[in-house]
This record gives C-alpha cells, sequence and structure tokens, in this order.
C-alpha cells in the first residue's frame, strides 16, 4: 500500500507533468533542429512562430463554437488545428520570400540569418500581440479529466489521489503520431529523402537534380506544423499567453541542442530530458521518500527551489555543450 | 508710499492664494498589470469622491478638482515613476495611489518626497510602508498586512485549520504578506509547513504546486494575485487534488476569483480590507448611482483616499501638500462631526466654518500612526460558486 502510494505520488507529480511538458518540449524542438538541419540556422523566431500559431488557432476554435460545431469530448482545437497549420505556413512562406531568401541567395553566414531570425521573433511577436492581446487565454473545452483525483481515491481505496488531464493525453498521442508521420516522411518518401540528402550535401543534392527552393518550402511547412502543433498542446494544456511563448525558447534550444542539433531522435530525447530534469531537480522527494519508509524529519529534499526552475536548462545547456558538444545523438557542434 | 506698496502686495498674495482655482488630483493606479481587473473600479471610487467635492461649491473658497489618471503598471516601478512625474510635471498636488506596494515605495521616494508630492494609498498593504521615511506625506487608507496575517491566522484556526502552505507572489506585497501570516499563525500554536515564492507570468506551475503539495497541510493560503499567478498555483492545486481547501487573502478576492474557479473551491475562505455600517452603505448607493461596482475591492479606500486629501486641503485652507499633509489625520479621526459618503460637500462647508470633522467615509476610516488605517477584514465564503459574505473582523 505505502509502496503504491509513493508511486502515485511520483506519477502525479512528476512523470505526467513532465511527460507532457516533455512531449510539448519535444516538438518544438523538433522545429527548430529541422529547420538547423536543412537551412543551417538557429530559428530564434520559432517560439513566437508557435505563439502566432496558436494564436491562429484559438481564433478558429472560436468561430467554430459560434457556429456550435464541437468534437464532443475533446477540445475543439484539435479541429481547427489543421487550417490553422496552413495559415501558418503561409505567413512562414511569406517571410521566408521577404526575409531569409535574400540571405540564402547572398550565401550570407549563419549568423547573419540567426540575426534576421531576431528580427523576425520581435515582428511576429507584435503582430501576435495585435491579433489576441496579451492576455492569458483558455481554450480547452470537452472533458478535462480522463481520471480525477476524487474518483481515483474512491476506485482505488488510496490516500494519495491521481490527476490525468485529458490535455495531457492528448499531447502525448498527438506528439507520436507527429513524430511517426515526420520519421515516415523524412524516411520514406522522395520529398524526405530530398531533404536529408538537401541537409547532408547541399552542392551533391543539388547536382543529382533536387530542386532546392522546394526542399525549404516542404521545411516552412513541416516547420509550421510542428510549430503550431506545440504551441496549440501547450497552450491547452497550460494556457497561452504570447509571452510564455518567448520563454520556452531556452528549454526548447536546450532540447535540441542537448539531443544534437540538426538530429530529429535528438530532439524528442533533449525534450525529454530537459523535462525531467526541470520537475525532478525542483520537487522536493520528501512524501514519497516517507511512504518507501524513510524518515526525512523536517528535510523537503528539495535540491533547487522552484524559482530556479529556468536555470535547470541552462545547466543542462553548459554541462552538454562542455563535454558533448554535438549532443547526445551525434548533431552538428554549435 | 511704502505702505501702500506693501499693502498692495499683501492683498494681491491674499487674493492669490484665496481665489478660485483648479486642483489637480492624480489617480495613479495599476491600469495594466496584475490587478487590472480592479483598477477601474478604484479610479472611479476616487474620481467620485472628487467630483462630489467639486460640484459642492464649498471647496477652497470655488475651486474645482480635476482628476487625471496614470497607471502604475503594479510591477514595473521604473514605469510606475515616470508616470508619476508626468502628474507632477502637470500639476497634481496630491496622489491616490499607488496601487501596488513595490511600486508606491518607488513613488514615494523618487517622486513624492522630492517634489513635495502628497500621497494616500488605497491599496498598498506591505509593512514596509509603515516604517517608512516619508516625511509625513504618505498615508493609505488601506490596513497594513502585518494585521491581515494576523486576522488570517486567527480566522484559519477558527476554522479548524491547524498546518497551512503558503504561496506568495514574489514581491513585496506577497512577501510582507505571506511573512505576517506566517508569523502570526505559529505564535497562535499552527505549522506552516512552506512558505514558498512563485514567480507570475509563467504559464506553467506544476513544479510549485508540486513542492506545495508535497509539504502538504490542511490548507493552501494563495497570497497572490487573482489575474496572475495566483490563479495559476490554485489551478494546479486543485487538478491534481493537492489541496481542497483555500485561503484567499485580499490581492485573490474578486469576482474574477469565483468566475474562474466556480464550485470547485466551495467551502475556501476569503479575506479583504472592507468595512461595514451605514458608511459602506450609503458608499454602496453612491456607486451605483455613478454606474460602478462599489463592493469591488479598494474602491471605497479609494473614494476615502480622495475625500481625506481634498478635506485636508480645506482644513489647511491651501491646495499646498506641505500645509494639508498635517490635517489629514485631524480630519480623519474623532472628535468631530462624523461624515458619510455623499456628505463631502456638508463637511466642507463646516471646516470652512471652523468646526471639527470626523471622517468616516465608506470604510469606517479610522487612522494610526503613521498614517494607515485600523482595518477592518470582510470575511467572505465561497458557497456555490459565489462570494458570500459571512462576517467582518
Amino acid at each position: 500500500m505505502e509502496i503504491l502510494n509513493a508511486i502515485v505520488v511520483f506519477l502525479n507529480f512528476v512523470f505526467i507533468p513532465a511527460a507532457a511538458y516533455g512531449a510539448q518540449l519535444a516538438l518544438g524542438a523538433l522545429g527548430v533542429t529541422l529547420i538547423y538541419g536543412i537551412l543551417r540556422f538557429s530559428n530564434f523566431a520559432h517560439g513566437d512562430t508557435m505563439a502566432f500559431g496558436t494564436a491562429i488557432t484559438i481564433l478558429l476554435t472560436w468561430g467554430l463554437q459560434t457556429i456550435g460545431i464541437s468534437l464532443g469530448p475533446l477540445p475543439t482545437a484539435l479541429l481547427a488545428l489543421p487550417f490553422a497549420i496552413a495559415l501558418c505556413a503561409v505567413a512562414l512562406l511569406a517571410t521566408d520570400r521577404a526575409v531569409y531568401r535574400f540571405y540564402r541567395r547572398k550565401k550570407s553566414d549563419p549568423i547573419i540569418l540567426v540575426m534576421a531570425s531576431v528580427g523576425v521573433m520581435f515582428v511576429m511577436n507584435g503582430v501576435t500581440r495585435l491579433l489576441i492581446g496579451v492576455d492569458e487565454i483558455r481554450f480547452d473545452d470537452g472533458a478535462r479529466f480522463v481520471i480525477d483525483v476524487r474518483s481515483f481515491r474512491e476506485w482505488s481505496g488510496l490516500s494519495e489521489g491521481l490527476a490525468l488531464r485529458s490535455t495531457q493525453v492528448i499531447t502525448l498521442v498527438v506528439a507520436v503520431l507527429v513524430v511517426w508521420a515526420l520519421f515516415w516522411f523524412l524516411n520514406k518518401t522522395r520529398s524526405g529523402k530530398a531533404m536529408r540528402a538537401y541537409s547532408d550535401n547541399e552542392d551533391l543534392a543539388l547536382l543529382s537534380g533536387i530542386d532546392p527552393e522546394r526542399v525549404v518550402r516542404l521545411t516552412w511547412i513541416i516547420a509550421a506544423g510542428l510549430a503550431t502543433i506545440a504551441g496549440t498542446m501547450y497552450g491547452l494544456d497550460k494556457a497561452f499567453k504570447p509571452f510564455n511563448y518567448f520563454q520556452l525558447l531556452l528549454p526548447i534550444f536546450a532540447a535540441a541542442i542537448v539531443g544534437g542539433l540538426g538530429s530529429p531522435v535528438g530532439a524528442i530525447a533533449g525534450g525529454f530530458i530537459v523535462a525531467f530534469s526541470e520537475v525532478a531537480v525542483t520537487y522536493p522527494w520528501k512524501r514519497v521518500a516517507e511512504y518507501l519508509g524513510f524518515d526525512t524529519g523536517s528535510a523537503m529534499l528539495q535540491l533547487l527551489s522552484t524559482e530556479y526552475k529556468f536555470a535547470v536548462s541552462f545547466v543542462i545547456l553548459i554541462i552538454v555543450l562542455l563535454f558533448r558538444p554535438t549532443g547526445l545523438f551525434r548533431g552538428k557542434s554549435v | 508710499m511704502k505702505h501702500l506698496l506693501l499693502a498692495t502686495a499683501a492683498t494681491a498674495l491674499v487674493a492669490g492664494s484665496a481665489g478660485a482655482e483648479e486642483v489637480k488630483l492624480a489617480l495613479h493606479l495599476g491600469f495594466t498589470g496584475p490587478l487590472e481587473s480592479m483598477a477601474p473600479d478604484i479610479a472611479a471610487g476616487g474620481r467620485a469622491a472628487a467630483e462630489e467635492v467639486s460640484e459642492s461649491g464649498n471647496f477652497l473658497d470655488g475651486s474645482t478638482v480635476v482628476t487625471s489618471e496614470s497607471d502604475t503598471t503594479c510591477i514595473d516601478a521604473a514605469a510606475s515613476v515616470a508616470a508619476a512625474e508626468r502628474q507632477v510635471a502637470e500639476g497634481a498636488r496630491a496622489m491616490v495611489g499607488g496601487q501596488c506596494s513595490g511600486e508606491t515605495i518607488a513613488v514615494l521616494e523618487r517622486v513624492a518626497l522630492p517634489n513635495g508630492v502628497m500621497m494616500i494609498s488605497p491599496s498598498a498593504t506591505s509593512p514596509a510602508l509603515t516604517t517608512i521615511e516619508d516625511q509625513g506625506l504618505f498615508f493609505r487608507t488601506a490596513p497594513s498586512d502585518a494585521r491581515q496575517g494576523v486576522v488570517i491566522a486567527e480566522l484559519a484556526q477558527a476554522k479548524g485549520i491547524e498546518s497551512m502552505a503558503i504561496t506568495y507572489t514574489n514581491n513585496d506585497y506577497g512577501k510582507g504578506l505571506a511573512d505576517s501570516i506566517q508569523a502570526a499563525f505559529e505564535e497562535l500554536g499552527g505549522t506552516v509547513t512552506t512558505s514558498a515564492a512563485h514567480d507570475d507570468g509563467k504559464g506553467d506551475y506544476s513544479a510549485e504546486v508540486a513542492a506545495l503539495a508535497a509539504a502538504g497541510g490542511d490548507a493552501l493560503v494563495v497570497a497572490g494575485y487573482v489575474d496572475q499567478g495566483g490563479s495559476g498555483v490554485t489551478r494546479g492545486a486543485l487538478d491534481t487534488g493537492a489541496f481542497d481547501m483555500f485561503v484567499f487573502p485580499d490581492g485573490m478576492v474578486g469576482q474574477e476569483l469565483v468566475d474562474r474557479f466556480g464550485t470547485e473551491i466551495d467551502g475556501s475562505i476569503g479575506i479583504n480590507p472592507a468595512a461595514e455600517g451605514d458608511g459602506r452603505d450609503r458608499f454602496m448607493e453612491l456607486a451605483e448611482e455613478a454606474g460602478f461596482d462599489g463592493s469591488s475591492a479598494y474602491a471605497g479606500e479609494a473614494y476615502d483616499s480622495a475625500a481625506l486629501i481634498l478635506l485636508a486641503m480645506q482644513a489647511a485652507g491651501s491646495s499646498d501638500p506641505a500645509e494639508a499633509k498635517e490635517q489629514v489625520m485631524n480630519v480623519a479621526n474623532a472628535p468631530g462631526e462624523p461624515i458619510l459618503p455623499g456628505e463631502l460637500g456638508k463637511a466642507l462647508e463646516l471646516i470652512a466654518a471652523g468646526e471639527d470633522v470626523d471622517y468616516v467615509g465608506a470604510t469606517a476610516v479610522e487612522l494610526v500612526e503613521p498614517g494607515e488605517s485600523a482595518g477592518t477584514y470582510r470575511e467572505t465564503t465561497i458557497t456555490d460558486g459565489a462570494l458570500e459574505v459571512v462576517g467582518f473582523h
């Protein structure tokens, strides 16, 4: 019984939140890593692309709700998502046409493209706020819980409760589907292979007749999809607030770099590593230890106070860059 | 000739000071930021008092009061100071504000003191403002959180809460309130399992909630803001089942709280400074006529702040803050004729006639040294998803 309680506490406060958060980071990091691998620059605008895509999703969701369409127990936002991805892709393609293409043709250094992306970030940031405002918005409808605390306690007879929100389940399911689809696309389809070839060796790819502009367009469309999905999942699970997405940029980059920039598998692993470390390092293990039969006295067994949560991403980043600059999965070195 | 000149100059001076003027009153409040949902009603309270005084025609020989609003942002002290400086540059003699403790301290030290401007805050409650060097220019119609801490601790104990976890917003207000609750509760023999800060403006409070849950306790005290992290932590605690009993201090109590959580927080208690009695009833009527919500947190305090500033000016016979500041305690406290909301015209007349007044106002104002409200608190319980007032302390 005590062991079960310890497991439930661990699941409720560490595993489930960290898994959902990790999936959101992984989706974001996949977008960053894809752009780094193929377009060869770190896209600082990715966080605000997520915010922009989510803002469109929310507006479409409201539209659907007004005309009375809903998905029953699932959030209506899922229905709005494909349309939002399309609109976000249009926006990214326009940005590429207006900003990045110029530097790509000039064969500018990656750092110039990075700086250009910082500019795009600020513009996108402003556009998002003009579009939907700066306030916190919750747009999750449908059933809130798959398992809620009260019914879990009654069902199991344990003193600890377990909550599993439907948004957490949706996040994980969507992440698995998206990752599967992305890998299938990259490994099995002709366009995917062309993208990987372009990423490995640009000149060789050109010689074998791959149209570079088509590869770039595909990359932006996929990046728009990943960003909008990641942003919407984060917004559904927590709450939408434009500024939070800007703050998400740090853990997302940490995840991409830890896994190895340019490596999709690395991005996913990195997302979960960052999320689990953030939660585990700031979690006081007192209750779990007590259920396992240790007497902790008044010690909270908390390594780091929660205010320093963001520092965890930094520390992981520094350790990886010091000891394994190419990341865990041998991506490109930064 | 010399005598004539002197006499003319003296007459001119007297005429100058006694003539009707336009007194500028700044309403320096957090129209944006974590308490933006409260600010409009607070401003409306201040404006109501100013209009009443203006319309009575009894103020400083027929002077009028103009109000101008400026934004404190509540959290950005630099922005608040800049906005206050603009108010002073435009001729404001006194200020109703600021709204939050941190920016109020900044504005007091960097704008009010150097320029000799009087400030009466309706809602800054940090205990730090009690001991601050203010040259007698700062007052507040809200009580110090040191008092709120004692009230909350006593109430929690009366409800049978033996241990509590405290989460507070990471600023002067939150820290001050959390410390005073902890001190008072421990003195009464209760246990505070943890007192941890949360930052506003985050998307995700699961780590904070996990830490609070690990510490445990009969109830969670959320010394935060309803538009910000306070609600985030509450949401997380409800979802994970970490706590089902909450104690909400003043920053959380408002319509917004029940709009967000409804019946999920049934049985929890809220505490905010508010008085009962004739003054409050009169103020509610007055607010309804003017078209704002008089029961909104600190709206009554704002009415009283503005009224005190203007009555003190009347008593000093001048809109000069240096003279008016000496009169604030006199008009606020006994002895004298009690003054309720809506009777400002009468009060001005009495003062002009040289009689004493005891301003009661919307919140039963009783100022204690060094110029802050003694404090009456309203206890509310959340019942069926609505705030229900159950008593006063």
